[in-house]
């Protein structure tokens, strides 16, 4: 009798807040798909008059689209080139022997307490300097290499057996050769991980695009929307919209990849 | 740091020429990454202390010959500055107030999911875990409408109890606690997963011991969970700490620092002096503020953590 008095009060407990966690995101997607005008007043549960007017127009009038290739785009590239960069850099502090390697990395891992703001403002200069401000390059330049992304390769790549690249060596093959085809398969999961990490990492980003972006048609899908939120404040299911379309990748990559993603952020979390 | 296995070793001693072929191989595998780093990191991290002992604002931005060393000059001026005093007020309040609020939720969502009674585990995880993967300048959009004082969810619901309505993000007393509740909504799944972890570290033989010793829930929970938690719990205290000191974008695109600086925070003042005013010497003294708070929280966390031993 207790035990079901404690599991029904559990299971009530646990719906409460699952509705309070889903109710902004509900609304949002309500509201974007409510004619103008009907998302004003009493918050509703499904859209009055559903129309899908909303997201026409922020295609149309507003040009979200450019947006999302930014978006999408940048994401993308800064995900392909730091994962080359930071799983090259782990594989060769995990494996490779060279004097002074552990000297080096622990060197490294004191970078891991220094905020990224502190960077920012001479990177900024420096990119200036370099003609990158206002370019997709200056948003992508920072982020090519992380140290967190070279901390969590080389961690996974000490599992790699030291006899599979002693057998490959015997064979012939050459470092880079044993690298590109032993060690970058065996690294999937990981790569998988950190790619999704890194992707949503970059999608997300805000203040780093906001400084260094000033053309509004280079602008990331956030920089877009905290510009557009001022304009269109009068409109709320259009801003609605535009925060659905910016959101829904996301979430469906971590819908359809949640399993590699939650177990990389506590394998790396635990040994970190 | 035993990384190099033995036999690994014999074998290359054994072979000097491999040997040679591995350091050559280290370094090019190195150097895209590493270069990376000391350009677009390293360097700029000390010409930022740098920047801090000069004047460098708008006119030396056009004309390097502007630029003067005035020592610790912009250290000074942070300090006589009221606003600088709102911002850091700000800043730790929303940490030390709106940090320890997220953790506690986070471990009590871990709890709730981790429950032995529990079920459909992995679907609270999930929903939980969603605001997460979100964008913040997205949710900010529906979170301000939330948050309206007239239309708002939150105030309908306060006037079907029969309260008053409260101008969530106008009113000085409650735009920092807005955002607050912001944060913790959007960041305690991330906590969540860390927890729900950590317990299934915790061998469950020792709860059923302390169960079979006749220990209440709350007797099992305070003297076998947490203290077997406490590294998962000085980690995710750690995190959220630094998370919580770079506040930036829920006051940016929420209240826009507002209402008369009740959510400036450290980080917004930095943007607002470098790249709103271009007063970048001063700004980059407010980044060392910054830094010098991350490394202040580390440090007294991780003592907390080796501290009186229980």
């Amino acid at each position: 009798m207790r035990r079901r008095a404690a599991s029904l009060l559990l299971h009530l407990g646990l719906c409460l807040a699952a509705l309070a966690t889903l109710l902004p995101l509900w609304w949002m997607g309500v509201a974007s798909l409510s004619a103008p005008g009907m998302a004003a007043g009493a918050p509703a549960w499904l859209p009055r008059h559903p129309t899908l007017a909303n997201y026409a127009a922020i295609f149309t009038r507003l040009d979200l689209a450019r947006y999302l290739l930014n978006s999408t785009l940048l994401a993308s590239g800064v995900t392909a080139i730091s994962l080359l960069l930071n799983s090259a850099a782990g594989y060769a502090f995990a494996k490779l022997r060279f004097a002074g390697r552990d000297r080096l990395f622990r060197g490294l891992l004191v970078g891991l307490v220094v905020p990224a703001q502190v960077a920012m403002l001479p990177l900024f200069l420096l990119l200036k300097e370099l003609g990158l401000v206002n370019t997709y390059g200056g948003v992508l330049v920072p982020g090519m290499a992380s140290i967190f992304g070279i901390f969590l390769m080389r961690q996974y790549a000490l599992s790699v057996p030291d006899a599979l690249l002693d057998a490959a060596r015997v064979d012939g093959a050459g470092e880079l050769r044993i690298y590109a085809t032993v060690v970058l398969p065996l690294c999937r999961p990981i790569l998988v991980t950190l790619g999704i990490f890194t992707f949503m990492g970059t999608w997300n980003d805000f203040l780093w695009p906001l400084i260094v972006l000033t053309d509004d048609r280079l602008y990331t899908l956030p920089v877009a929307l905290a510009n557009l939120m001022g304009e269109h404040a009068q409109d709320p299911e259009l801003m609605m919209a535009g925060a659905v379309l910016t959101v829904l990748p996301v979430l469906l990559l971590f819908l359809a990849l949640q399993r590699s993603y939650l177990a990389g952020l506590t394998a790396g979390a635990l040994k970190g | 740091m035993s990384a190099a296995g033995a036999p690994a070793a014999d074998a290359a001693s054994a072979a000097p020429v491999l040997a040679v072929r591995e350091r050559r191989a280290a370094r090019w595998l190195l150097a895209p990454a590493l270069a990376v780093i000391a350009v677009f990191f390293a360097l700029p991290i000390l010409a930022a202390l740098a920047l801090s002992f000069t004047d460098f604002d708008i006119y030396a931005l056009g004309d390097l010959h502007f630029l003067r060393f005035v020592g610790l000059d912009n250290y000074g001026e942070l300090l006589a500055s009221p606003r600088f005093w709102t911002a850091l007020r700000n800043t730790l309040v929303f940490t030390l107030v709106g940090g320890p609020l997220s953790v506690a939720v986070s471990l009590a969502a871990a709890l709730a999911v981790s429950a032995r009674l529990a079920r459909f585990r992995a679907f609270f995880r999930t929903v939980f875990f969603l605001p997460t993967v979100t964008t913040l300048v997205a949710v900010a959009v529906v979170w301000r409408y939330l948050y309206h004082p007239r239309e708002g969810l939150l105030n309908q619901m306060l006037a079907t109890l029969g309260i008053a309505p409260v101008d969530w993000l106008g009113d000085p007393h409650w735009a920092l606690p807005s955002l607050i509740l912001l944060a913790v909504w959007k960041n305690f799944g991330f906590n969540m997963i860390l927890f729900v972890a950590g317990l299934q570290a915790i061998p469950a033989q020792l709860h059923e011991a302390a169960a079979i010793d006749g220990a209440s829930a709350w007797r099992g929970l305070r003297d076998v969970t947490l203290p077997l938690l406490a590294p998962t719990l000085v980690f995710v205290a750690v995190m959220t700490a630094i998370g919580h000191l770079q506040l930036f974008a829920e006051p940016y695109v929420m209240t826009g620092g507002g209402p008369s600086d009740a959510t400036l925070s450290i980080v917004l003042l930095m943007y607002e002096e470098g790249f709103r005013w271009w007063n970048m010497g001063q700004a980059a003294a407010v980044a060392f503020v910054l830094f010098a708070l991350i490394l202040v929280a580390t440090a007294v966390q991780l003592r907390w953590a080796r501290g009186p031993a229980r």
